[in-house]
C-alpha cells in the first residue's frame, strides 16, 4: 500500500475534475489541499465530519437546466453542435463520426478508459486526411490524465474533443446565458480556467504519444444558451493566458513526496466507517490529524474548497492576516498576525529587521486614523 | 485596498466590530427609498422567482412567480412589479425646476432611489430590464403595456448604477463597505447580513458572532438573487410541484417569503446605519446630476423614445466611457475634500499633508513671466509631521478653500512653503480670509478634480470609418420583440 493510499484509508480515491484542479492551481502554496487531492481524499466528507461542511453545491434547478441544455446540444448526433462548429470554424464537414468514450464495453475502470482515449486520439491524429471514419471527428467524454505535484490523477470528463483540419479543439458546454454577446465575466473566466486544464492535459497526452502538442488548439469552443432562449451559441475563447498560469502553478506545486516526507508516520485521514458507512473516528482525533498538514487559507478558498471553513476557523485561532484577504495582507507587508500588525502600529513591539519599513507605515496609519476619527465619537 | 483600510480591518478584528473608513456619508439617501430584493430561479439567466419590494419597512410587498419557467407568469410578475415601481418612479418626474445654464434645462426636484442588496442585484435588474424593454403589448406574445416601460426604466437605472457617485440604484453591500471596514475579507463582505452584523451586531453579540450567524443559510437565507441550493431542493422544488398539481401558489409564496423577509429587515437596518452618518458636502451636487439625468430620461420616454438598443454605438460608448472616467476622478477628489479620513489615504501616500501655518507673507507681490504688473502671490509656510512626497511646482488644493490653487515653492524637513495663486479677490490686497493665517490648521493635496472640458468626440453622424462609420438609426425590430424564451 502506498503512502497516499494509507493517508486516504480504505475508501476509493475521489475523482478530479477541471474545477478541482483549477482550484488547486489557484492556491499552489497549500500543502493540505495538495496532499488531500493527491491522495484522493474525500474532502467533503472530512469537512462535514469535522463540523465545517462547505455550504456550496449546485441547485437542483441549475443541474436540471444544465443537463437539458447539454442534451439539446448533443441531440440528433450532435446536430446543433456540428452546425455551430461549421459556422464558427468555417468548416465544410458534411458528416462526422461520434465516439463516446464513456462506455468501453461495460468496463468503466479509469485505466481502461484512459487507454481507449489514447488509442482513439492517436488513431484520429495519425489518420490520413479525408478519412472521416478513421479521423473520428467528435470524442465525447475523453478520460485524460494529469501529473499533479508528482501524483497522477484522472480528470473526470465533461468535455468533447473535436478534430478538424488536423487541429484538435476542446469543447465545453455551459448553461450560463450569453446575452447580446456578453456573459457573466466570472463564469466565463471559470469556464476558461477549466477548459485550460483539459487543453493542458490533452497536450501532455499528445507529447507522450510523440505527437505535436501544438495540434491542440489554445482556442476552446464555449457553447452556451443565447439570450433568454435555449438556442445554443458557440464562441471561441482564447485560453493562452490561463494555460500559462496553469502551467506555472502546476510546476510550483510542491512536490507531494516532499510534503509527505515531513508528515508523521502512521498519519491517516481515514474516517473509519463502519458497515453502514457511518464514521466512527472522533472528530477531535480527525482534526488533530488534519492539522498536521499545514494549510494556506485565503478567502477565495471559500468558494472552491471543501476544507475552507475548517481552515478559516484555524486561521482565526492564529489571528492570521490571511483572514482579511490577499489585498489587505499584501498591504500589511506580509506581517503574519493581526496582533503583530496592531503592536507594530501602536509601537508596543520592536520591528524585526525586515519589518522596519512596514512598521513606519503602520505607525503613520495609526496616527492618522486616530487623528481623523477622533471627532466621530461613538459611531459604530 | 489601501494600507489605512487594511489597518482598519486589523482593528476591527481586535474590537470585534467594524471600524469606520469614512466620517461622513458619501451617497445620497432618499427620505423614501424603494427597497427591491429580487430572487431568480437558479440556472436561468433572468427568470424571476419572486421579489420583496416597497418604500415602507412595515409594509413589504411580496411578488411571486409560482412556476418561473412559465413565460406568461414571468411577465405577469413584471406587470405586478411595474404597478409598484412605475408610480414610485413617475411621481418624481412631475415636479421639475429650470436650471439656468448656457442651455437652460429641466431638472426634477427629487428623484427615485432604488436599493438592492448587492451588485448581483444590480446585474439582475439590468437583465430584467433587458428582457422586458423590447416586448410589445401587441403581436405574437403580447404583454401588459407597463412591461416594456418598466424595462426601459430598469435599463436606465442599471446604467446609472455604473456611474461613480450616482445614487439612483445602489447595491447595499457596496454602500456599506465604502464606509466601514470589517474584520473579514471583501469576499465575505459580499454577504449583506454578515456585513451588517459586523457593523452593528445585535445586543450581546460580537461582530464576528453576528457574521457567523449570518453565514448559516438556514437562519439567514442569501440576499439573492440566487437562492440556497438546499432551499431549492427541499422547499422550493416541492412547492412548485404542489403548484403544478393544485394550481394554488400558497406553498411557493410561503417558501419565497421565508427567503426574503430576513433580507428585507437587514436592508432597512442598513438604511438606518447609513442615515446615522452626516451627509458629505459633495453629495447634493452629485444628486443634482442624477436628477438631471432622470428628467432627461423621463422626457425621452414620454416622447416615445425607443428602448435602448442591444449594443451601444461607437461614439455613444466612447462618450459614456469618458463621462464615467471623469465622474470617477471627480468623485474620488470630492470624497477626499469632504472627508478627512479619506484624505488620510492621500496623506499616507505623501500626496497630501496636514499641519499648522507657521509663517505668512501676505503682502508678497510678484510680476509673473510675460506680464508687466505685480500681482498678489502670498507665501504660506506649513509645518507638518506627514511624509510629504511633493515637488516644487506641484499645484495643490485644500478642503477649506476648494476653488483656490497653491503652488509648492519649497519642501523642507517638516515644512512646506506654498505660493497662493488665485482665489484672493480682485482687490489690491488679498480678500480677508482668502489666505490662511498663522496658527490655522490646514490640509493641502495634489488632487485634480478634472473639471476641465472633456474630450471633443465627434457626433454620431460623424463616426469615423475606423469605427464603422455613422451607425444606422436603431429601430426596435419585430425580431427583438418576438425574441424566443425558454
Amino acid at each position: 500500500m502506498s503512502r497516499l493510499d494509507a493517508l486516504r484509508g480504505p475508501e476509493p480515491a475521489v475523482d478530479h475534475n477541471a474545477r478541482t484542479i483549477a482550484a488547486l492551481a489557484a492556491n499552489p502554496g497549500c500543502d493540505r489541499r495538495a496532499v488531500f487531492d493527491a491522495a484522493g481524499v474525500d474532502k467533503q466528507a472530512i469537512a462535514r465530519h469535522l463540523g465545517y461542511p462547505a455550504p456550496f453545491g449546485q441547485s437542483v434547478f441549475a443541474i436540471t437546466r444544465a443537463r437539458a441544455f447539454e442534451e439539446l446540444v448533443k441531440a440528433d448526433g450532435c446536430a446543433h453542435l456540428l452546425r455551430l462548429l461549421r459556422e464558427l470554424l468555417g468548416l465544410t464537414v458534411a458528416e462526422v463520426a461520434y465516439d463516446d468514450i464513456a462506455d468501453v464495453g461495460g468496463n468503466a475502470s479509469h485505466a481502461v478508459r484512459h487507454a481507449r482515449t489514447r488509442a482513439l486520439l492517436r488513431r484520429a491524429a495519425t489518420a490520413p486526411p479525408g478519412d472521416v471514419a478513421a479521423a473520428g471527428t467528435l470524442f465525447d467524454h475523453p478520460l485524460l490524465r494529469l501529473d499533479m505535484g508528482g501524483a497522477e490523477v484522472y480528470l473526470e470528463p465533461d468535455v468533447i474533443a473535436f478534430q478538424a483540419r488536423g487541429r484538435f479543439h476542446v469543447i465545453a458546454i455551459k448553461s450560463f446565458a450569453v446575452i447580446d454577446g456578453q456573459a457573466d465575466p466570472a463564469r466565463v473566466a471559470a469556464a476558461a480556467r477549466q477548459a485550460a486544464v483539459y487543453v493542458h492535459a490533452l497536450r501532455r497526452l499528445f507529447e507522450e504519444e510523440g505527437l505535436d502538442p501544438a495540434r491542440v488548439a489554445h482556442d476552446v469552443v464555449l457553447v452556451c444558451p443565447k439570450d433568454f432562449a435555449n438556442t445554443p451559441t458557440a464562441t471561441l475563447v482564447d485560453v493562452r493566458q490561463q494555460l500559462s498560469v496553469l502551467a506555472r502553478q502546476l510546476s510550483r506545486l510542491t512536490r507531494v513526496d516532499r510534503i509527505l516526507d515531513r508528515l508523521p508516520p502512521g498519519l491517516t485521514f481515514d474516517l473509519r466507517k463502519d458497515a453502514d458507512g457511518t464514521p466512527t473516528r472522533s472528530s477531535a482525533d480527525l482534526a488533530q490529524a488534519v492539522r498536521k498538514v499545514p494549510a494556506r487559507f485565503a478567502p477565495d478558498c471559500l468558494s472552491s474548497c471543501d476544507m475552507a471553513y475548517f481552515c478559516r476557523a484555524e486561521a482565526r485561532e492564529r489571528g492570521s492576516t490571511d483572514l482579511l484577504g490577499r489585498a489587505a495582507r499584501d498591504e500589511l507587508g506580509g506581517v503574519a498576525s493581526v496582533p503583530a500588525v496592531l503592536a507594530l502600529a501602536e509601537g508596543t513591539r520592536e520591528p524585526a529587521a525586515d519589518e522596519v519599513e512596514i512598521a513606519a507605515q503602520l505607525r503613520l496609519a495609526h496616527r492618522l486614523y486616530a487623528e481623523t476619527t477622533r471627532a466621530m465619537g461613538t459611531v459604530a | 485596498m489601501s494600507l489605512l483600510t487594511a489597518y482598519a480591518r486589523a482593528r476591527a478584528v481586535r474590537e470585534g466590530r467594524a471600524q469606520p473608513i469614512a466620517t461622513v456619508r458619501h451617497l445620497h439617501l432618499s427620505p423614501r427609498p424603494l427597497v427591491f430584493i429580487p430572487l431568480r430561479l437558479a440556472g436561468e439567466a433572468a427568470a424571476p422567482l419572486g421579489a420583496m419590494v416597497g418604500t415602507d419597512p412595515a409594509e413589504p410587498r411580496l411578488l411571486v412567480v409560482p412556476q418561473p419557467r412559465d413565460r406568461d407568469l414571468r411577465f405577469a410578475f413584471v406587470a405586478e412589479l411595474a404597478a409598484i415601481m412605475l408610480p414610485y418612479i413617475q411621481r418624481y418626474a412631475a415636479a421639475t425646476e429650470t436650471v439656468e445654464a448656457k442651455t437652460p434645462y429641466e431638472r426634477s426636484l427629487d428623484a427615485p432611489q432604488i436599493l438592492v442588496p448587492n451588485p448581483r442585484g444590480v446585474a439582475f435588474t439590468r437583465l430584467l430590464g433587458r428582457s422586458c424593454r423590447f416586448r410589445r403589448p401587441d403581436g405574437p406574445y403580447p404583454v401588459h403595456p407597463s412591461v416594456p416601460l418598466l424595462g426601459q426604466w430598469l435599463t436606465f437605472l442599471a446604467d446609472r448604477a455604473e456611474f461613480p457617485g450616482s445614487s439612483m440604484l445602489v447595491a447595499m453591500t457596496d454602500a456599506l463597505a465604502a464606509h466601514w471596514a470589517t474584520g473579514q475579507s471583501q469576499v465575505e463582505d459580499g454577504n449583506l447580513a454578515a456585513l451588517v452584523g459586523w457593523i452593528d451586531p445585535p445586543d450581546g453579540m460580537t461582530g464576528p458572532e453576528a457574521a457567523a450567524a449570518a453565514e448559516d443559510m438556514v437562519w439567514s437565507p442569501p440576499a439573492g438573487p440566487e437562492t440556497a441550493p438546499d432551499f431549492d431542493a427541499q422547499v422550493l422544488a416541492p412547492a412548485i410541484r404542489a403548484y403544478a398539481a393544485s394550481g394554488s401558489d400558497v406553498q411557493v409564496r410561503d417558501a419565497v417569503r421565508s427567503q426574503l423577509e430576513p433580507t428585507w429587515k437587514v436592508m432597512w437596518r442598513a438604511v438606518e446605519l447609513l442615515r446615522r452618518l452626516p451627509e458629505a458636502g459633495g453629495v447634493a451636487g452629485r444628486w443634482e446630476r442624477d436628477r438631471a439625468e432622470f428628467t432627461r430620461e423621463a422626457v425621452r420616454i414620454a416622447e416615445g423614445g425607443p428602448p435602448r438598443g442591444r449594443h451601444d454605438s461607437a461614439v455613444g460608448a466612447a462618450v459614456r466611457l469618458s463621462t464615467m472616467e471623469r465622474a470617477q476622478q471627480a468623485y474620488e477628489v470630492q470624497r477626499a475634500l469632504d472627508d478627512p479620513l479619506v484624505m488620510a489615504e492621500h496623506r499616507m501616500a505623501g500626496k497630501a499633508f496636514a499641519g499648522r501655518v507657521v509663517h505668512v507673507e501676505v503682502e508678497r507681490k510678484i510680476v509673473p513671466p510675460g506680464r508687466t504688473r505685480p500681482v498678489n502671490r502670498p507665501l504660506v509656510t506649513v509645518a507638518t509631521d506627514d511624509p510629504v512626497r511633493l515637488a516644487p511646482g506641484d499645484v495643490l488644493i485644500s478642503p477649506a478653500r476648494p476653488k483656490q490653487h497653491c503652488e509648492v515653492v519649497e519642501v523642507r524637513q517638516g515644512e512646506v512653503v506654498l505660493q497662493v495663486n488665485d482665489g484672493m479677490g480682485r482687490g489690491a490686497r488679498p480678500a480677508p480670509g482668502s489666505v490662511p493665517e498663522i496658527g490655522e490648521s490646514v490640509c493641502y493635496a495634489d488632487l485634480d478634480p478634472g473639471d476641465g472640458r472633456g474630450f471633443p468626440f465627434p457626433s454620431k453622424e460623424e463616426t469615423p470609418w475606423t469605427h464603422g462609420g455613422p451607425p444606422a438609426e436603431y429601430v426596435p425590430t419585430d425580431e427583438d420583440a418576438m425574441e424566443e424564451w425558454s
